[in-house]
């Protein structure tokens, strides 16, 4: 029994890896293709991305959905954090661990069953406070803050829960009351976390469909819904061309977003046991 | 990090002990306070007196309540019931940014996102203290603990004996009325342990602050405290000098908690003021000790003497048939500075002694084996009641 590689593993490894990536790495090729027709290869060309430039629907769109998702990430960010605070600060009330399992419930709820209830909920709002007057930017923001919310909460709480406690109480020992405490000591330590958290929010945001579909309103299409219902006319190479975009900015924004927490693990394994006598 | 220019730290003089002066008002003044975790009692009706400029030292075992005490007189926790009084003033009800009381946390919660200088100097900040003021309060603190140098260290770049230090000094710089540590030296390794007790107890000398200091280890309380309070499911047991809870131990507890010591079932057969005698199937012998502990003839009492205390012979000791047990040695142990020897007597029971090794080899040493004699003063046993 030398150092064979279990050959098994390994073959698993790669098929795994080529079942989750080819499609991905096909499409990226096609959005440098010169041809017209999908399936042929016409040599390298960036035409498509400069045709996708001049088609003002789709740029439109891309707006719409950066702003939404710059703005959703934000708002979600902040109220996911104090979720997080609240439910690992707050000492031991009734309903804590109640509460603690229904904020992660969004991360596991079938899309179609948000948006669904969100949707009548805006219908039902609509009708009785007369806000939101309309179905489209602002009911699009506030559905994804909604699901958002739970995922930066999670990620907050992960980082607060091997957080020591001890920290704030130091600080507030020391006279810190605790709004500097606060912004002193828990603020600076959970700072990689939301952001991480907003990564994750923001990328979340820009490709949703399902719920989008729910409770946009006419004239306000996000980006996926654009290529959703391009796609449906038949593929055309701008489409990969944008698709190709939209995976690298999702793929930036995961890479920095697990590069964050990875570091803010090893940062918290290391100042946590107390080296002795180096 | 040894600084053999360091004097030794300055015990507490024997005419310094305000606990024993009925006029002397308490610093700190504990009253019935408890606190209980969803029906759990972890302090229970505590009251303890604590004096100015003591060194007072809180000993138990894990989850005895010590902690919870301490936080307790830091704010951090809220009492159930009783009251907390320091400098004369009620804390009770006062949140932990406004008390005269900083802790040192046992996990040391040093600042992981700041520098040394900035840890140290947080307190005063808070307190709106700044500029150069501040730079040479923290510079001069820094050197109390012997960190100069360090000031632009993250605590991930320091050993755990240096994140102690800085703990201390961000909690002394403050000057507070009571500085509150819990097991301050238990995560450094024994020698630096041993060192950095005589330095506590140097600074805090200096300094003057009323120091509360936690801890299970009950040599590391007989070194630092003035006072210790031995402590039990939530309540105190015993309260007093190190030398009085060791050499008079109230109960079998206290006695068992400090050290080694042997006991035997024994009843009382004659008090007379100053000596008593007690008859002790246990033992095999009639037993003299100095006093009865409030016992009267025909109490069940248990006589406790420590190994130390015992002399152990091959030849028979000159004294008039009292303390003088017969045994052989079961088993022997060499410690290098002392040797322990347990020794079986005639009722079964293994009795322990330990002896200091003066001579380099004593040719006339006990051995394995060895029929010996063991005896020891009347006023060197103890009597108690339970
Ligand atoms: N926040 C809490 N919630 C519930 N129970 C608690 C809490 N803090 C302490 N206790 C309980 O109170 C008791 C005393 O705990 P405490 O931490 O004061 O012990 P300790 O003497 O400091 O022990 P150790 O030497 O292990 O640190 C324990 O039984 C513990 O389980
Ligand atoms: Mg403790």
């Amino acid at each position: 029994m030398k150092n064979r590689r279990p050959l098994f593993t390994v073959a698993a490894l790669w098929f795994g890896f080529a079942f989750l990536y080819v499609p991905i790495f096909v499409l990226i090729a096609y959005s440098f293709n010169d041809s017209r027709l999908v399936s042929l290869w016409g040599g390298f060309s960036l035409r498509w991305y400069g045709e996708l430039l001049r088609d003002r629907q789709i740029v439109d769109a891309a707006l719409l959905s950066l702003r939404i998702a710059v703005i959703s990430a934000t708002v979600s960010t902040l109220l996911g954090t104090l979720a997080a605070i609240a439910l690992t600060r707050m000492g031991r009330f009734r309903g804590r661990l109640l509460l603690g399992g229904m904020i992660a419930a969004p991360l596991v709820m079938p899309e179609i069953v948000t948006g669904l209830s969100l949707l009548l909920l805006f219908v039902s709002m609509q009708d009785l406070l007369g806000w939101p007057s309309k179905r489209g930017a602002t009911t699009i923001m506030l559905s994804h803050i909604t699901f958002c919310m739970a995922y930066v909460a999670v990620i907050v709480q992960s980082r607060l829960a091997i957080m020591d406690g001890a920290l704030e109480e130091a600080a507030m020992d020391l006279g810190g009351r605790p709004f500097r405490v606060a912004v002193d000591i828990t603020l600076p330590l959970i700072a990689p976390a939301m952001l991480s958290g907003w990564l994750l929010a923001f990328t979340l945001s820009l490709d949703d469909l399902v719920i989008t579909s729910f409770v946009s309103g006419p004239g306000s299409s996000t980006l996926p819904m654009v290529i959703f219902s391009k796609v449906r006319l038949g593929v055309t190479p701008d489409v990969n061309a944008l698709a190709t975009i939209i995976v690298a900015v999702v793929g930036l924004g995961v890479l920095v977003a697990g590069w964050l927490m990875l570091r803010q693990d090893r940062l918290a394994a290391g100042e946590t046991p107390i080296r002795a006598y180096a | 990090m040894p600084d053999p220019e360091s004097r030794p730290p300055a015990r507490p003089q024997p005419s310094r002990r305000p606990w024993e002066d009925r006029e002397a008002a308490p610093f700190v003044r504990l009253e019935g306070l408890s606190k209980s975790f969803n029906g759990t009692v972890a302090v229970d009706h505590v009251d303890l007196h604590i004096y100015r400029g003591e060194l007072f030292a809180i000993l138990g075992g894990s989850g005895c309540g010590k902690t919870t005490l301490l936080r307790m007189l830091a704010g951090l926790e809220i009492p159930t019931s009783g009251r907390i009084f320091i400098d004369g003033t009620d804390m009770t009800n006062v949140p932990p940014y406004e008390r005269p009381v900083n802790i040192m946390f046992q996990s040391y919660a040093v600042f992981p996102h700041m520098t040394v200088e900035q840890n140290v100097g947080y307190g005063l900040k808070k307190e709106g203290v700044a500029g150069a003021e501040l730079k040479q309060r923290v510079t001069e603190m820094l050197e109390l603990v012997r960190l100069g140098g360090l000031e632009k260290r993250k605590p991930d770049q320091l050993s755990g004996g240096q994140q102690q230090r800085v703990a201390l000094a961000r909690a002394l710089i403050k000057r507070p009325k009571v500085l509150l540590l819990d097991e301050p030296l238990a995560a450094l390794d024994r020698k630096l342990r041993e060192h950095t007790q005589f330095e506590l107890m140097n600074i805090q000398d200096r300094l003057g602050i009323t120091f509360v200091v936690v801890t299970h280890d009950q040599e590391e309380a007989m070194t630092l405290a003035t006072r210790i309070a031995v402590m039990d499911a939530g309540r105190f047991v015993q309260i007093g000098t190190p030398t009085h809870v060791y050499e008079f131990p109230c109960n079998r507890f206290v006695a068992d908690f400090f050290g080694t010591i042997n006991l035997f079932a024994s009843r009382v057969t004659q008090v007379e003021s100053g000596t008593c005698r007690v008859q002790s199937d246990e033992a095999g012998a009639d037993i003299a000790s100095g006093d009865a502990g409030g016992q009267a003839a025909g109490a069940e009492v248990w006589i406790a003497v420590r190994p130390e205390k015992i002399s152990i012979s091959r030849e028979a000791p000159v004294v008039g048939g009292f303390n003088v047990l017969k045994g052989v040695v079961w088993d022997f142990g060499y410690q290098g500075n002392r040797s322990i020897y347990r020794v079986k007597i005639a009722s079964g029971k293994i009795v322990q002694v330990s002896t200091q090794n003066r001579v380099r080899s004593d040719a006339r040493a006990v051995e394995w084996d060895d029929e010996v004699f063991l005896s020891w003063d009347p006023n060197s046993s103890v009597v108690l009641a339970e």
